[in-house]
């Protein structure tokens, strides 16, 4: 039986996409990890590919642009009813993060899966 | 230096009233804070321009705007930092502890003689209210300085007897150079945290403040350039990408504190594994504030010691590790004590950080602020009722552009994110517990272990609660007390080590054992 397709766990604005573009064309192929808690918490951390030593436990939520989109799996189990939508705000990032191109960073939005979305991960 | 400290510190620097007036800005006319243009880095006990003479714009929460420039470091400042250390390491490893605390102490009075000037600069440069950081910042930061002057010369190896002829030394030796990464949210006292132990345990250490709020602590620098020998305190400012990882990972530093975020803490535990030297991380937290039934047994002076425990969720606007996020409340007292919360809550002043009678002030970055509105955002959706507030404030005049954000309480249940995530802003999670049982595990089921309050006129529930509650700190009928000697630190994924206490000397040193046989018969094995 074919249900309807499952959605993306992660998504990402065009401006995203761009500025992602930019990044990989300035520092070659960078990848994400979603953090958590405290300061720069719950922004999308962006490292160059290998940067950030990813564990046997974090989850792959998905690609953006054709970088990977990590996140820990105890935060995975926290967050996993909501699909993240990577975007570009103003200002430079504060933490350890690439910037989303010249004075600007990313953020995540969010957004909560509808009844069917859920029922379509969860069978994925 | 004996300036500084007879400097006259009367409330001066303020516009309406010498008791009760609003402090003037910093570089402005009457201002109790001087300000420059720009700032260079603080190295090897000068003032040194960024190799590449790069610098960026350091913004006021206050008012949104720029008020002046700082250096914009590179990995090549960086050097010249752990240079300056280095070069200063061997003598101030050898320097007598008496003569260690002597400079420990001095920097504790001529920050007690300072407290307004650094009370205003701190306030302006995060957007904290000036009511706090002159009665809890600074005097914090001027009493974990003179705790640290003690507690290294009360300090004492061990020795032991192996056998008749055998006798084990342990002594303390100090690590070397240290890189320390102080947070946005307390740069004074989390500087003070750090660099107080460091000092006092004989390492030389390389701060990067946080890039919010590279500003204030170069204002203590300023008043410290006499005091504290050339390279032991260098500060370098700068973005976290470039010169946090550049000290992070450098293979000349003998080992990592840093406070912050829990996945830049796992960042931060890798640089240290690659270098094979040890970090101290102090990390996120979604601490539950628990308060039982026994707490309305009587309207006295505990109830309202209660109310405004759970109400210290919006101390310095919420940007706060262990801010009690989550309120749990026992349903059978539910309704009437939220509603004398609630009514507390309307009452808290929000408007100019630098206004003695402000309680909250502006949150320290759009980016913090477009967080907290995003996390309220997902709250509603996720089902949550805003209880009060839930929006930006906007003021007219000055502070107009400035990053105000209404306390605000969402009532829901554990499972949402709002209760999981640390929001970093005035934003209280409330929800309700049947019994003790229910109590601990909501309590309990989070990533984070930080903090926790609870709240009873009941000794045994609050022993039982507090010793199985999952966290580094449980105030028990109390809450927001850092007092020295106190240790912070976390459980779970809050973080690997304890601050603010004795133990930190620890772990900023070596231990050198020295193992002397009093013998003079051989083994026998050749």
């Amino acid at each position: 039986m074919n249900g309807p397709r499952a959605p993306e766990r992660v998504v990402a604005t065009a401006a995203a996409v761009k500025a992602i573009e930019g990044l990989v064309a300035e520092h070659g192929p960078v990848m994400f990890f979603q953090s958590g808690g405290c300061c720069d918490g719950s922004l999308p951390l962006c490292f160059g590919e290998g940067e950030f030593v990813i564990g046997s436990h974090d989850v792959l939520l998905g690609t953006i642009a054709g970088c990977p989109f990590y996140i820990d799996h105890r935060q995975y189990e926290a967050w996993k009813h909501t699909q993240l939508i990577l975007e570009v705000a103003d200002g430079e990032p504060e933490g350890f993060s690439l910037g989303a191109g010249r004075d600007h960073h990313f953020v995540i939005k969010s957004r909560v899966f509808d009844q069917d979305e859920l029922d379509a991960l969860r069978t994925a | 230096m004996t300036d500084i400290l007879t400097k006259p510190t009367q409330d001066t620097g303020r516009e309406g009233g010498a008791e009760t007036g609003v402090f003037v800005a910093p570089g402005r006319p009457g201002s109790l804070v001087s300000l420059k243009p720009r700032y260079q880095n603080f190295i090897g006990g000068t003032w040194v321009a960024p190799v590449k003479g790069e610098y960026m714009k350091d913004v006021s929460p206050v008012t949104g705007e720029a008020f002046c420039e700082v250096a914009r470091s590179t990995k090549e400042d960086v050097e010249l930092a752990l240079d300056a250390a280095h070069r200063a390491r061997k003598e101030w490893g050898e320097t007598s502890l008496t003569e260690r605390a002597a400079v420990l102490n001095k920097i504790a009075d001529i920050i007690e003689a300072n407290i307004p000037m650094l009370a205003v600069a701190e306030s302006w440069e995060n957007g904290k209210p000036v009511r706090e950081t002159l009665a809890a910042d600074i005097p914090l930061a001027v009493d974990h300085f003179r705790y640290f002057a003690g507690a290294t010369r009360s300090l004492e190896g061990r020795t032991s007897e192996i056998d008749k002829d055998t006798v084990a030394y342990h002594f303390h030796e100090p690590l070397g150079v240290v890189g320390q990464i102080i947070p946005f949210n307390f740069p004074l006292l989390m500087a003070a945290w750090k660099i107080a132990p460091a000092l006092a345990a004989g390492n030389c250490t390389v701060v990067k403040p946080a890039s919010p709020t590279p500003w204030s602590i170069l204002k203590l620098a300023e008043l410290l350039e006499d005091v504290v020998p050339a390279g032991v305190l260098n500060i370098i400012t700068g973005p976290g990408a470039e010169i946090g990882k550049a000290l992070a990972s450098s293979p000349r530093i003998a080992k990592i504190g840093f406070t912050g975020e829990t996945t830049t803490g796992r960042l931060i535990m890798q640089y240290a594994a690659e270098n094979l030297i040890p970090s101290t991380v102090e990390l996120g937290g979604k601490s539950p504030n628990i308060f039982f039934a026994d707490v309305m047994n009587a309207d006295d002076e505990f109830l309202d010691k209660a109310i405004e425990g759970l109400v210290l969720y919006a101390f310095n606007k919420g940007e706060v590790c262990t801010c009690p996020s989550r309120a749990l409340i026992a349903e059978s007292i539910y309704d009437k004590f939220m509603e004398r919360c609630l009514d507390r809550i309307k009452k808290i002043k929000q408007g100019n950080p630098l206004d003695p009678t402000t309680m909250i002030g502006a949150q320290v970055s759009t980016q913090q602020m477009e967080k907290i509105t995003s996390y309220v955002d997902i709250g509603l959706q996720e089902g949550a009722q805003c209880l009060i507030g839930g929006s930006r404030v906007r003021y007219d005049g000055e502070l107009a552009d400035g990053y105000y954000f209404e306390p605000t309480v969402l009532k829901g249940h554990n499972k949402m994110r709002v209760f999981q995530e640390e929001i970093f802003g005035p934003v209280l999670a409330v929800t309700t517990f049947k019994d003790e049982a229910e109590a601990l595990e909501i309590a309990n089921d989070t990533l984070y272990g930080l903090g926790a309050g609870v709240w009873t006129r009941d000794g045994n529930l609050a022993y039982r609660m507090g010793r199985s509650i999952q966290a580094g700190r449980v105030w028990t009928n109390c809450y927001h007390l850092y007092p020295a000697g106190a240790a912070f630190g976390g459980y779970k994924i809050s973080g690997v080590g304890r601050e603010n206490h004795q133990m930190m000397l620890e772990h900023y040193s070596q231990t050198k054992n020295l193992l002397v046989s009093y013998s003079t018969k051989p083994l026998g094995f050749f």
